[in-house]
């Protein structure tokens, strides 16, 4: 090896280190303090045990929240992932006039307008349709900011599958809403996945809108209880606010872990225009 | 592509995308709109204003263009794209995704594992793991570095909102760049390599102007993504003071702390503006790109 | 009974493109029927056409005496095998033969039990449970035929159905599908730009180009006389040598210095005319005549049993197959001889007609 290589290779070996540090030491702390005895605010090596998860099964505020949140982030799902993938197979096969301009349209629309810009409409808007204080309020404003982007995201997987699969049922007779339910939905089973597990993380972290549109701590989730354990009430609860992190944590990070070992994670080609 | 493969024709078709363009108009389109006409009128959360909003035209755009708050607010929310997105997202992200490009191993699993988990906790978790981080007292931040007692959030609240943002986004950078870069035909890199040409030359002549439209396409998303992102709220609360009291925070106290709904939506809509102008600055890039290849 | 009949048949394409123009043809009951042409000429839409994936602008789709114009596909009972074979990934290959029943609503023991059958005819017994990306080409292949089979469908359409394998597979393949044809009896079309696939497989074939049809017969007409220019140059391994020239007096053609045999019939001398033939056509002799065409090897290409050679001379370019052992190399002069009652004679305007009626039977006319 050539003190050229070397040189490369210690650098490389560094700067990866540092990255690994950077990203790893915000993160002891949930590693670390929901196991100790004595949680304190710095990551310290545990007095190992498991009284704070029990605590924590005992405490039946934080387990609403998270019921909640599981509430809202299902239905949201399911709504974003059979109202996008509808759609993005009807964009997909037929061409309706101005549709990408449309989808590019609504897409820039999304990412700006989703969260703080529209939120005092979006507060009159629930508030007229006497949806304040309502769990399926949230989960049809959090829907309409996500679809765009899942059809997007959708449109390229349908885009990507061949038309001789359809056009091949259809000579057998197939209707086309057999063809969307024998052919279409296994085909892009990975896109839906992707779609799923997008929103529902989208859903589980948001704070914004429940913040904004729930008024009673029990149709509260995570998110937003989460906020309340430290910043209300002079001293946080470490042990509580370290042990429900963790379990809040929980179930994206699995849901991640799943599709991406099963499916892959992946971007396709429509992300680079 | 051969048009309708499976025969959905036009109405059918029509009615598998109703009902999301229904939902997409209800909560995403109208509000804009609605956003643009309570931004001309003097609507308040309590008092006279409440019921009987007046329509007072673009006095509420005067006064933002008037005020120094807009403007400061504007300038950090600047600071904030650039400082986190631009700069510190997409280079980290590059860098990361170029470090691990040929690699397989437990060191890459480990660095993307770590990376990912950054960027899919939810936000109220990561923010007070970075409170906990940088706490005044026992901050992890400050045993590491022998700093007892200095306070990140509020001695330099800018520059730590930029990290936590670099920290908790670089996912995706990374994840697009690794995309982009496994695009290259190796064919490509061997071809420069046998020209004798180091990682650098490699780099500059092969891989960037063949991810160009990728690294465009980045940048577009994570400002307007950073730009809009209300998560720095739950770690500073837009302070102390208003130091970092970047456009969404403000936008947020200005219509729900103070109830002014009317000049809240003003600002939103030249919220929306500066996004629009900031997502045509980029197309434009992105089809100067297309009609030169 | 199916035999198909297109009329008028015109498609245009949004955006003006006329993909097919007024189109008549054929196929009887029973045949094995070939649309031959180069990408773009409209093959493939015509089978489009008659499957119901594409709707004709103008003009009448007939099947087996029903007109099934205005039809859509599922109920024309016709079969196509895709050039990708189209069969479904996440499928096995039962379930992949069993889907035309499946969608008849045939009940899943019996559907499962004639896949099965189907499938055991093609030689697939052993390979039911596996799914499509774990078989071979040809296997997927067989397993697209048995799919279009278990309908019992009365046309099948097949698009490109062997260009997908490998050279060798190609053979197997071939002589599998024709025999396979024959068996079964039924109409079947096919669309494919590999002429020596077309002239072994077909019972006649279509050459098609723009939309048109150049002609149609058997292979034996159009291999023998092309019906004009287009056909000569596009069907054969190696393109025939059609070689500008004027009729003189005595039944002969003048190509640059060679006065050749031709059946000039009732030409006038001094009429300007393309004097066609095929390289296999041209044999070697070893001295100049009136009759010769000569010339020098400029590019000798060995085809195993035979060799391509490449002459320049006052005729022009022209291509001569040789046997093997004849010892051509690159420079030397050559002489050649065309065999008189293989020679055609085109317009050199127009679409290249063939002028010359010979004594070869059939010659059908499109449409005829």
């Amino acid at each position: 090896m050539s003190p050229r290589e070397l040189l490369g290779r210690v650098g490389r070996y560094t700067l990866l280190s540092l990255v690994l540090a950077f990203f790893a030491l915000p993160l002891l702390w949930l590693a670390t303090a929901p196991f100790d005895r004595t949680p304190e605010i710095a990551a310290s090596w545990p007095e190992f045990t498991l009284d704070n998860v029990r605590e924590l099964l005992d405490n039946e505020n934080a387990l609403r929240s998270l019921r909640n949140s599981v509430l809202l982030a299902g239905g949201t799902c399911a709504l974003v992932v059979t109202l996008s993938a509808l759609a993005a197979y009807a964009l997909s096969r037929v061409r309706l006039p101005g549709r990408d301009g449309l989808l590019y349209a609504l897409l820039l629309l999304s990412s700006i307008v989703t969260g703080t810009a529209a939120m005092v409409p979006l507060f009159n808007l629930a508030y007229e349709l006497d949806l304040i204080d309502s769990r399926l309020g949230v989960i049809l404003v959090l829907t309409g900011g996500l679809l765009p982007s899942a059809i997007f995201i959708l449109k390229d997987f349908t885009d990507a599958t061949p038309v001789s699969y359809e056009e091949s049922a259809r000579v057998f007779g197939a209707s086309p809403l057999q063809i969307v339910r024998h052919l279409v939905v296994p085909l892009i089973r990975p896109g839906l996945a992707t779609i799923g597990v997008w929103s529902v993380a989208q859903v589980w972290g948001n704070f914004l809108i429940p913040f904004l549109l729930l008024r009673s701590p029990e149709k509260s989730p995570a998110a937003v209880v989460m906020y309340t354990f430290y910043t209300e009430g002079g001293q946080p609860d470490l042990a509580l606010i370290s042990t429900f992190s963790l379990l809040y944590s929980l179930p994206v990070v699995l849901m991640f872990l799943f599709v991406s070992s099963r499916y892959g994670f992946r971007f396709h080609g429509g992300i680079k225009r | 592509m051969p048009a309708d493969a499976a025969g959905l024709g036009r109405a059918r078709a029509a009615a598998f995308v109703a009902p999301a363009l229904l939902l997409i108009a209800g909560f995403l389109v109208f509000p804009a709109l609605w956003t643009i006409y309570l931004g001309m009128t003097d609507y308040r959360l309590t008092g006279l204003a409440a019921a009987e909003p007046a329509f007072t035209g673009l006095d509420n755009v005067r006064r933002a263009l008037d005020e120094d708050q807009f403007t400061h607010s504007l300038g950090l929310t600047l600071q904030f794209v650039v400082g986190s997105a631009v700069l510190g997202q997409a280079l980290l992200g590059f860098a990361i995704a170029w470090l691990l490009r040929e690699r397989h191993g437990a060191l890459r699993r480990l660095v993307e594992a770590l990376v990912l988990l950054a960027w899919i906790l939810p936000g109220s978790v990561v923010a007070f793991l970075w409170i906990a981080l940088l706490d005044r007292e026992d901050g992890t931040l400050n045993a590491l570095l022998g700093t007892p007692g200095t306070a990140w959030l509020v001695e330099h609240p800018m520059a730590a909102i930029i990290v936590f943002n670099i920290w908790r986004g670089t996912a995706f950078s990374m994840m697009l760049y690794a995309a982009a870069l496994s695009s290259v035909p190796p064919s490509q890199l061997e071809t420069a390599r046998l020209a004798g040409a180091s990682s650098w030359q490699q780099l500059r002549d092969v891989v960037l102007p063949r991810i160009r439209g990728h690294v465009l396409t980045n940048l577009l998303l994570i400002s307007l993504w950073t730009f809009n992102d209300f998560t720095p709220f739950l770690l500073t609360n837009g302070g102390p003071g208003d130091e970092t009291e970047i456009m969404p925070v403000f936008v947020y106290k200005t219509a729900l702390f103070n109830g002014e709904l009317g000049y809240g939506a003003a600002l939103s809509v030249l919220m929306l503006l500066v996004n629009l102008v900031i997502a045509l600055v980029y197309v434009r890039l992105l089809r100067a790109r297309e009609a030169a290849s | 009974m199916a035999a198909i009949a297109l009329t008028g048949l015109t498609k245009d394409y949004p955006g003006g493109v006329r993909a097919l123009d007024g189109l008549e043809l054929d196929v009887a009951d029973g045949e094995f029927f070939a649309l031959l042409g180069p990408s773009g000429c409209g093959k493939t839409t015509i089978l489009r056409t008659i499957a119901g994936l594409e709707e004709a602008t103008a003009g009448t789709v007939v099947i087996g005496g029903d007109d099934v114009t205005r039809l859509p596909p599922g109920r024309r009972d016709v079969a196509m095998v895709f050039q990708d074979y189209a069969l479904f990934p996440h499928m096995t290959v039962t379930d992949n033969v069993a889907y035309p029943l499946r969608i008849r609503k045939v009940p899943t023991a019996e559907r499962r039990g004639r896949a099965a059958e189907t499938a055991g005819q093609l030689g697939l017994t052993k390979q039911l449970d596996r799914r499509p990306g774990q078989l071979s080409g040809g296997q997927q292949q067989r397993v697209a035929l048995a799919r279009a089979m278990a309908c019992h469908p009365r046309v099948f359409l097949f698009d490109e159905p062997l260009s997908n394998l490998d050279a060798r597979m190609r053979l197997e393949a071939r002589t599998f599908l024709k025999r396979l044809q024959r068996e079964l009896a039924v109409t079947t079309v096919f669309v494919t730009h590999d002429q020596a696939e077309a002239l072994a497989l077909a019972d006649r074939i279509a050459v098609l180009s723009d939309g048109r049809v150049r002609q149609v017969g058997t292979p034996t007409e159009v291999f023998r006389r092309p019906a004009n220019t287009f056909v000569a140059s596009f069907i054969g391994s190696t393109p025939m040598n059609l070689l500008p020239g004027t009729v003189t007096a005595g039944a002969r053609v003048l190509v640059g210095d060679a006065a050749l045999p031709a059946p000039v019939g009732e030409i006038a001398p001094g009429t300007p005319v393309v004097y066609g033939i095929r390289p296999e056509y041209l044999r070697l002799t070893p001295t100049a005549g009136e009759d010769t065409v000569t010339g020098e090897i400029t590019v000798v290409e060995n085809l195993g049993s035979t060799q391509l050679l490449t002459l320049e001379g006052p005729a022009g370019t022209v291509q001569v197959v040789v046997p093997e052992d004849s010892e051509a190399a690159p420079g030397a002069p050559l002489h050649v001889v065309p065999r008189a009652d293989r020679a055609l004679l085109y317009r050199p305007d127009g679409d290249g007609e063939l002028l010359t009626n010979c004594p070869t039977p059939g010659g059908a006319a499109p449409g005829a």
